[in-house]
């Protein structure tokens, strides 16, 4: 209870505060900020854990997160966990691309070693990044597939991006990739809207994976899935994310799906992160309230 | 002038369109400002390029964009050849010539070779163009992603991005589905390697005509007020998987009765007997090369429909 969260992080052997070696991880953030309304320096004050709220009292802008740092290695899980409203799926969703941050800095690396600062990129070269080297997987399947196109068909999708030409090898890559993901070769080409919740996850996960991502961004995978369904889908992404060399960010409420798949963790709350450490000694060990708060539900 | 299309002018012009036409269907200013869209258009081949259409003495829809790229092009020294469908002779054909020669002037054309501007709806003529012509083509609808996406903000940001996998996805679900593209008409083409483009309705068989061709085509939409074109020598290739080729249309052992070419577009009309009787979709170039020539033009008026 006395260390500092700094200290805290580097007992974890997760450092935070002190510049990353850039080779070393797949995607390296400092403080990532992401405002809704008044960007200015006055929307900060008055938000975040200490205040028990995300809305500026000065402006009115949300806060979603701010200051929030992260790092993830290749072939490693980072888990980010929070309650909704808490700037888990905004920071998710600012490292995809698919909304721009207000502040901050990501570095991304990857299999080849190339470098780039995401945070400088256009939208248009950000896309590009979403075609082979960022991949996500939504806890809205609709947001990640195609519902009138059939399982194969959207996992063609990134690979015509990529420039894929020939149909042939097109259906044999889609085939792996849903045997992968456990679709039924025999269902591969109908179309996904009539899948069940748990089978559209998994299209969507053979979907991510078809250029071999260096970072795969996970939001709620198994959120609104029958428990024993999730079950299912959570084993399949634990043996994958052990069997690739993936950078993978796991954002959930839920600490079971956290415990399954990672490794390190960062616990937000309000649009900031409050506690940061390895997942199964902040399991035991919860130094913040709020971690407390949610481990203790979790076991509950 | 064959005498049958020149009677037939007269008799639909009157139905169709009341007495002479008007010589200002469309003004100066109008075809400058087509003008200036046809420059963008070619200057970047592919590109669609907004202008603003027209009403017209024919209805959107009816070959209103054709009408005013035809009308922006030609001069009064220049013949013109329209065509339906590959005939000259059809009331859509015949109204839209006599609006183009009463505007501009200019000479009524139906031999391909001796034509300045052909416009033509859903047909490239079976005589290769040549350098100094120019096609009209007349587009329904101009944009090849709709259908593959709904949004237009979308369409265009796929378009600016050379971000075409949807097409090439809806291409390979077309395979998985019926064993070929089934694209028969309008089939998706990628123009000096950076813009897809819809060909409008021509079949599949006129495709290849398009690329490296020695004419300026013109393509335009009057009812969505785009203007896209390809400029003579360009690159125009149909969207194709390497491993499944691109075919044209081919029925084995199909003739034409009155010409006899296996080697054109042919139309297939169903006979009593249930058999099928071949006829070349391009009326003129079929009264040019059958056997005796001067004995036909009775019978070429049946097989306009
Ligand atoms: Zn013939």
């Amino acid at each position: 209870m006395s260390l500092t969260l700094h200290e805290r992080a580097q007992y974890a052997g997760a450092p935070l505060a002190s510049p990353a070696p850039a080779p070393a991880w797949t995607l390296s953030v400092r403080g990532l900020g992401k405002i809704y309304g008044d960007t200015s320096e006055e929307s900060i004050a008055g938000t975040g854990p200490e205040f028990g709220t995300a809305v500026s009292p000065n402006t009115g802008a949300i806060v979603a997160a701010w200051g929030v740092d992260l790092d993830v290695a290749p072939g490693e899980a980072l888990g980010v966990i929070g309650e909704s409203g808490s700037g888990k799926s905004t920071v998710l969703r600012c490292i995809a691309g698919d909304e721009p941050a207000t502040a901050g800095e990501m570095l991304f690396t990857d299999h080849g070693g190339s470098t780039e600062r995401l945070d400088q990129l256009s939208p248009t070269e950000r896309r590009r990044m979403r075609i082979s080297d960022i991949s996500v997987v939504y806890q809205d399947p609709a947001l990640g597939l195609t519902m009138d196109v059939s399982a194969g068909g959207n996992v063609a999708d990134p690979l015509t991006a990529a420039g894929w030409r020939n149909f042939g090898r097109i259906r044999s890559r889609a085939t792996e990739l849903l045997q992968r993901t456990e679709v039924p070769i025999a269902r591969m080409d109908h179309p996904v809207k009539a899948f069940s919740g748990g089978m559209k996850q998994r299209v969507q996960i053979a979907k991510s994976l078809a250029n071999d991502p260096s970072l795969l961004l996970l939001d709620e995978p198994t959120t609104g899935l029958d428990a024993s369904v999730a079950a299912g889908v959570l084993d399949l992404m634990r043996g994958l994310l052990e069997e690739t060399n993936v950078a993978a960010i796991v954002v959930s409420h839920d600490f079971s799906v956290i415990e399954m798949l990672t490794t390190r963790v960062i616990v937000m709350q309000h649009g900031r992160v409050v506690e940061a450490g390895l997942t199964d000694q902040l399991l035991e060990d919860p130094q913040h309230p709020y971690s407390q708060q949610l481990v203790a539900a979790a076991r509950g | 002038m064959t005498t049958l299309s020149a009677e037939l002018t007269e008799r639909s012009v009157e139905q169709l369109a009341g007495d002479a036409a008007p010589r200002d269907i469309f003004d100066e200013l109008s075809k400058r400002a087509v003008r200036r869209a046809l420059l963008t258009a070619i200057a970047v081949p592919g590109y669609q390029v907004p202008f603003s259409s027209r009403e017209m003495p024919v209805a959107r829809g009816w070959g209103s964009g054709g009408l005013q790229a035809t009308l922006a092009l030609i001069g009064a020294d220049d013949n013109v050849k329209v065509i339906d469908q590959g005939e000259d002779a059809g009331v859509n054909a015949t109204n839209l010539r006599r609006l183009i020669v009463g505007n501009a002037g200019c000479g009524e054309e139906t031999e391909t070779g001796l034509a300045d501007v052909i416009q033509s709806r859903h047909r490239i003529p079976e005589e290769p163009l040549k350098d100094g012509q120019t096609l009209v083509l007349q587009v329904p609808v101009p944009e090849p992603l709709r259908g593959v996406v709904g949004s237009m903000d979308e369409q265009r940001r796929m378009h600016a991005e050379g971000d075409y996998a949807k097409m090439w996805v809806r291409l390979y679900e077309d395979i998985v589905r019926n064993g070929v593209v089934s694209h028969s008409a309008d089939y998706p083409c990628l123009v000096n390697g950076r813009y897809v483009i819809a060909p409008s309705p021509i079949p599949r068989f006129d495709v290849p005509k398009l690329n490296d061709s020695e004419a300026l085509v013109v393509l335009s939409a009057g009812r969505e007020k785009r203007i896209y074109a390809i400029p003579p020598h360009t690159r125009v290739e149909p969207l194709t998987f390497e491993d499944v080729p691109f075919t044209v249309e081919h029925t084995e052992g199909a003739a034409c009765v009155f010409c006899g070419s296996d080697d054109t577009y042919l139309i297939g009309v169903p006979e009593e007997d249930g058999t099928t009787r071949w006829v070349c979709s391009d009326t003129d170039w079929c009264s040019r090369h059958r056997p005796d020539d001067d004995t036909e033009t009775e019978t070429e008026g049946e097989v306009s429909r």
